[in-house]
């Protein structure tokens, strides 16, 4: 025990004195977080619309206050010419053009029937869809309030309900994603190079020639990661629900013993990285290619599982972070218990696990 | 075999190590007595690195006996450990961490209490006379310098045997000459000296050397019954001797 102690002091050493590598794990996390929850989102804000207004008449007037006092939508007031739409729409300018016909009071008062053109700017499918979803929102707002106001039964109703995320927030998506993603990368990453390190320099084989056990060695290099890693999880999830607003519906208790067991499952692969590689330069690559990309394309962070194809599918259950990313959202986002989480969790213990036995077989083979 | 004789620390009999088909060390036996200085020559490939491996216990042996301190290196590895010392070719203290702090991890793994620690680092910064830089980066110092800390460290513990894997190689001929100084004073404080060196004068300060070639001990003795023996003037001239027979390559 004693000579855990010199020994994790001296790893404090190491990584209080590398102020670079001191910034990356302190600092990244945060400037992550907040990166994907703000500045890198789904959500679109200001988005620079146009209207033009064939009827001008009431109805029309008060959708448009509706939509201007939006803070998705920017009107352009510069654009008049109905002509002009396909021009600006080039230079893009405009993201998003509505088109009054005329009569539409009347069409809506009379047939209760009227319609709204929206054009939208579709090299960026996914805004457009954002965008248009919206404008139709609101409208169907409007509607309502009508239909209240006028006791006239519209019968046009459409219902929107986004699950879990009812404004489409950004940072509800990628805060579970960028847990996933910093805690494997400090844990695995950082602990994989420090062990190596230490081969690289020769000072692992005067720790192997001390009477030092060679698993205490790996277990003293681990535990300072494993309190940084601590650490930055609370500053995530503290931010996310302070700074980008972020629920936990689920138990605290239960987002904590998974991301322990995440942890683990990290540092486990970070040491069996650390048995493979040979020099840091290896340790970083085989992290970010082997871990790294993995995360970012396989793990339903970035991108949908379910639009893959098959053999990605298939890849993407080997992905540590696919089944963490899935606890966090369970939890913080669904509420689920438990139960519900039961077999994530076994898959990560059983992950950790094997690369435990995998880690010590390849240690053995250099002795 | 090595009870009858209480002044042995090291035993070696037909240690042998193979990687597939290559033999790196073949069959190599001998014994190096307390206090006793012992030199470890060979070119490069020989199989040196090799055969200290497997005396310190980071390498199994493919076959063979090897007892250090009195302990088998297969069965007994922790007292072997807590009984031996070893500065490896790499310079391998921690450049990041003073004098001090290297000081205290090296004492500190090997299980030394807070008070000796304490004193035996007071003495040891004294005699390299180290006391004003002690709070000194090790990456600040000359090489030699580190050298001679990392010689001090690895015997911090007052081991049985110290293992010297090329220790000066790179270090101007002053300052090996006064590492020499800090292997003679162990070897009076009854520490046993196994060194390798690349450096053939510094294979006459050893009590006796041994010269691989090919993993196998082409020659063992004193450095004046081996000038006698091949009737040569210098160690330097029967290592050329013995190493041209080599069929290795480098």
């Amino acid at each position: 025990m004693k000579q855990l102690k010199f020994f994790i002091k001296k790893e404090f050493y190491h990584i209080l004195r590398d102020k670079r590598s001191l910034l990356i794990l302190l600092g990244l996390p945060v400037v992550q977080l907040l990166l994907f929850g703000f500045a890198i989102t789904t959500e679109v804000r200001n988005a620079k619309i146009v209207v033009f207004d064939n009827s001008k008449d009431n109805v029309t007037q008060q959708i448009i206050s509706k939509i201007q006092n939006n803070k998705y939508f920017l009107i352009d007031k510069t654009i008049y010419n109905q002509s002009q739409i396909e021009e600006v729409f080039k230079e893009g300018k405009i993201r998003l053009a509505i088109i009054f016909p005329n009569n539409f009071q009347n069409d809506l008062l009379h047939n209760n029937k009227a319609q709204i053109q929206i054009i939208a700017d579709a090299t960026d499918p996914n805004q457009a869809t954002t965008l248009t979803n919206y404008v139709a929102s609101i409208v169907n707002d409007f509607q309502q309030e009508l239909n209240q106001q006028s006791k006239i039964i519209l019968n046009i109703k459409t219902e929107y309900r986004m699950l879990y995320n009812p404004q489409l927030k950004g940072a509800y998506s990628s805060v579970p994603g960028v847990m996933g993603m910093i805690l494997l990368l400090i844990s695995a990453m950082m602990t994989s190079i420090s062990i190596v390190k230490e081969k690289e320099t020769g000072t692992m084989e005067i720790l192997l020639v001390s009477p030092m056990k060679p698993w205490f060695v790996v277990v003293s290099k681990v535990i300072p990661y494993f309190v940084i890693s601590i650490i930055n999880v609370a500053t995530i999830i503290l931010l996310s629900v302070f700074v980008l607003g972020m629920p936990i519906k689920g138990s605290l208790l239960l987002l904590s013993f998974s991301t322990l067991l995440y942890i683990f499952c990290a540092l486990s692969l970070g040491i069996l990285i650390s048995t493979v590689a040979d020099t840091q330069q290896a340790a970083m690559i085989i992290s970010i290619i082997g871990l790294m990309l993995p995360v970012v394309m396989l793990s339903g962070y970035a991108f949908p599982i379910a639009n893959m194809p098959n053999i990605l599918q298939w890849i993407s259950n080997i992905v540590p972070a696919k089944w963490y990313i899935i606890i966090v959202k369970s939890v913080m986002l669904k509420g689920l218990g438990f139960e519900d989480i039961f077999d994530e969790i076994i898959i990560l213990t059983v992950m950790t696990i094997l690369f435990l036995i995998i880690s010590i077989k390849r240690f053995k083979v250099r002795l | 075999m090595i009870k009858s004789s209480e002044n042995i620390v090291i035993s070696v009999n037909e240690l042998t190590k193979k990687f597939g088909d290559f033999t790196a060390v073949n069959r190599i036996s001998f014994e190096v007595k307390e206090s006793e200085i012992f030199g470890f020559l060979g070119a490069n490939g020989a199989g040196k690195t090799t055969a200290i491996k497997m005396l310190i216990g980071i390498l199994k042996p493919t076959s063979g006996k090897a007892n250090i301190a009195g302990f088998d290196i297969y069965t007994e590895t922790e007292n072997v450990k807590k009984n031996i010392g070893y500065m490896s070719q790499k310079f391998s203290l921690y450049e990041d961490l003073t004098i001090s702090e290297n000081i205290n991890f090296f004492g500190g793994i090997y299980g030394l209490s807070d008070d000796e620690i304490k004193n035996k680092s007071e003495e040891l910064l004294t005699k390299l006379k180290f006391n004003e830089i002690k709070n000194n980066l090790v990456s600040s110092l000359p090489l030699g310098w580190k050298q001679k800390l990392a010689f001090s460290l690895a015997i911090f513990h007052s081991p049985k045997i110290v293992f010297l894997d090329e220790p000066t190689s790179g270090v101007d001929p002053i300052t090996r000459r006064q590492f020499w100084d800090l292997i003679y004073e162990a070897t009076n404080n009854g520490i046993t000296v196994f060194v390798t060196t690349h450096y053939m004068d510094e294979a006459e300060y050893c009590n006796r050397i041994s010269i691989m070639v090919d993993g196998e001990i082409e020659a063992l003795d004193s450095p004046i019954n081996l000038k006698d023996k091949f009737k040569l003037n210098s160690i330097d001239d029967i290592f050329y001797l013995l190493a041209r027979k080599s069929k290795r390559k480098e």
